[in-house]
């Protein structure tokens, strides 16, 4: 009996001590690669990389252009799918709330969200770019979007569906129609979760290569057209790490540092948001 | 007659605006309706125009090499002979790789912050396992190649090739001189991927489980070991199945952190240590470069190939985890 006892005691002291270990080797894989990032994209920061556009190889200069391109196919991004996002989100929450339509909708919207990033890619060069005949920053900007609706769609439907009836119906009451209803009332009491589903749907494109690789392409000078090859962060970090150059690879290391900074920012941002809504 | 029919006609003015401002808002009510509606469907539409455009556009490889695409190891350029057995075979093998070791660290993090961390740590550990989530795949990848890859070939694979050498088999599984990159590499790379998803999601079935039943095997002395294998996973099974595979479906779809330390490959081999490619691998480095319209249709082939599997995988996810709220629910 004394033996079981202590038998028993000793596995869970080992599977105990186990998933100690498990929990320091998950956060210590973070601390190892935002410790890299930090080391070798920090030397690299300067002005310059601000103010130059990205050189040829062995000369020096900056991450100016693909800069500009991301922020401009991040904001095209955003502003094509976040409104297809909140339509379909409150229609699957304030509308079809037990429609068959919805849960189908819901589903194929999960699969979405997960399907891999350069399939994206791959259809949206089969319906813009073959057609067009060439690369451009607009298909981009699309390929990005049908990222971000299912993002925007999920947090949209979820957060609806927390606020209480008795504010819909309430809203009812005073003979506010139902699209005036949740315009003012319903769209009011969910926005901290709705900007959430917007910034986590940025965070997850800022760093999006996948869908870009054959879409815009990669440009190496200054452009901002947008039915022409764009530069992008995350493309000329792909080219340049593995360019045989080492002030490109320095680049690259910059560049990386760049967009996980912007990532984390925005994931704890949108964490800190919804943490402030469930307090209140 | 004047000052009589002014205000007779400003109620009957009055009375038509109010009509005129109720069709209008009945108007914008129905348009907001079928625009909500439109938008429902247009994700539906979404995943229809995915598959229709990739099956027009692989169309030209599966009627040149018909069922062989699948099970044919020859990736020739040069003669257009194209086959997707060996980005298949990559691509299940590095999952493969992932899993092995994601699920078991995933489950035990997992449990750590259910059952054993103390209450104000929890928070933050789990928020910094989810941060590890949110970490673009390319940060992954170049940090894969210019820091994991030399350290990987300096020091495991060394002792791995040394450490089971002389064994039959598995000595063949770590045949060759230690590249650095390859599939091992890339196999490592995805199990850190993928092991936010598995410990988030495990951690909150694990919560979803009653504290009743929990505190009566405690109240029985059960160990936490116990309780944990006892109770709370046999009670949320499903969903941590779900979980899994929704893991799964993450690693068998990453691209950019894989296309940078696998080596890309187009062979077969035993040894696990070798360069090999994967599907996702092959489409990224390839496909910009492709000429011809074979070479293209194939890559494009490769991603439908991907596509189906990833569907299937997800929606066994999405299955398993509806189970599991529905009997919590």
């Amino acid at each position: 009996m004394n033996s079981l006892y202590a038998a028993r005691r000793r596995r869970n002291i080992i599977t105990k001590a186990l998933s100690l270990v498990a929990t320091l080797f998950g956060l210590g894989w973070l601390v190892l690669i935002l410790g890299t990032l930090l080391y070798e994209g920090f030397s690299g920061l300067s002005l310059r990389v601000f103010t130059e556009m990205t050189p040829p190889p062995g000369a020096a200069g900056g991450l100016l252009n693909p800069i500009i391109g991301s922020l401009i196919l991040t904001v095209l991004a955003v502003l094509i799918g976040t409104p297809i996002g909140i339509l379909a989100g409150t229609y699957m929450a304030e509308y079809g709330r037990h429609e068959k339509l919805t849960s189908v909708v819901r589903f194929i919207n999960d699969i979405l969200l997960s399907a891999p990033s350069i399939v994206v890619g791959l259809f949206i060069y089969e319906v813009m770019v073959y057609p067009m005949g060439h690369f451009s920053g607009i298909s981009g900007a699309v390929a990005l979007s049908v990222i971000v609706i299912p993002v925007v769609v999920r947090t949209t439907e979820d957060m609806l569906m927390l606020v209480p009836d008795t504010l819909r119906e309430a809203g009812a009451s005073i003979g506010l129609p139902r699209s005036l209803m949740i315009m003012r009332i319903a769209y009011r009491a969910a926005r901290a979760g709705m900007i959430t589903g917007v910034l986590l749907a940025i965070a997850r494109i800022s760093g999006e290569t996948a869908p870009l690789l054959f879409t815009t392409l990669n440009n190496q000078f200054w452009s901002t057209n947008l039915n022409a090859p764009m530069a992008s962060l995350p493309v000329v970090i792909f080219q340049f790490a593995l360019s045989p150059y080492k002030d490109w690879q320095e680049l690259a290391w910059t560049g990386a540092l760049i967009i996980t900074m912007t990532v984390l920012a925005l994931s704890i941002t949108a964490r800190a948001l919804s943490a402030s809504r469930k307090q209140s | 007659m004047v000052d009589m029919a002014l205000p007779s006609g400003s109620i009957r003015s009055e009375a038509a605006s109010r009509s005129r401002a109720l069709e209008r808002l009945r108007l914008s009510d129905q348009t907001f309706y079928y625009l909500t509606r439109a938008a429902a469907m247009f994700v539906l539409v979404l995943l229809g125009g995915v598959i229709i455009s990739l099956i027009i556009g692989a169309w030209p490889a599966f009627s040149q090499f018909g069922f062989g695409f699948l099970v044919s190891e020859r990736w020739n350029p040069v003669t257009e002979n194209f086959g997707a057995l060996s980005p298949i075979y990559g691509t299940l093998v590095t999952s493969l790789i992932a899993m092995l070791i994601a699920v078991p660290v995933g489950l035990m993090i997992a449990m750590f912050l259910t059952e054993m961390c103390p209450m104000w740590l929890r928070r933050p550990i789990g928020t910094a396992i989810e941060l590890l989530a949110g970490i673009p795949s390319i940060i992954y990848g170049i940090w894969g190649l210019f820091i994991f890859a030399p350290f990987l070939q300096d020091t495991l694979q060394p002792f791995l090739i040394g450490l089971f050498g002389n064994v039959p088999l598995l000595s063949a599984m770590f045949a060759g001189p230690p590249y650095g990159i390859g599939v091992l590499t890339a196999g490592l790379i995805l199990a850190i991927m993928v092991l936010p998803f598995i410990t988030s999601i495990s951690r909150d079935v694990f919560e979803a489980v009653p504290p009743v039943l929990k505190e009566a095997a405690y109240g029985v002395g059960c160990t936490t070991w116990e309780v944990v294998r006892y109770v709370v996973l046999p009670y949320t099974r499903v969903g941590v199945i779900g979980g899994v595979m929704l893991g799964l479906g993450r690693a068998l779809g990453e691209t950019m952190a894989v296309t940078f330390v696998i080596g890309n490959a187009h062979k077969i081999s035993a040894s696990i240590i070798a360069p090999g490619t994967t599907i996702s691998a092959t489409i990224a480095n390839e496909f910009t470069e492709a000429v011809g319209d074979l070479y293209t249709s194939s890559l494009i082939a490769l991603g439908l190939i991907l596509f189906v599997i990833t569907f299937i995988v997800l929606s066994i996810a999405r299955y398993m985890l509806l189970r599991l709220e529905r009997r919590i629910g």
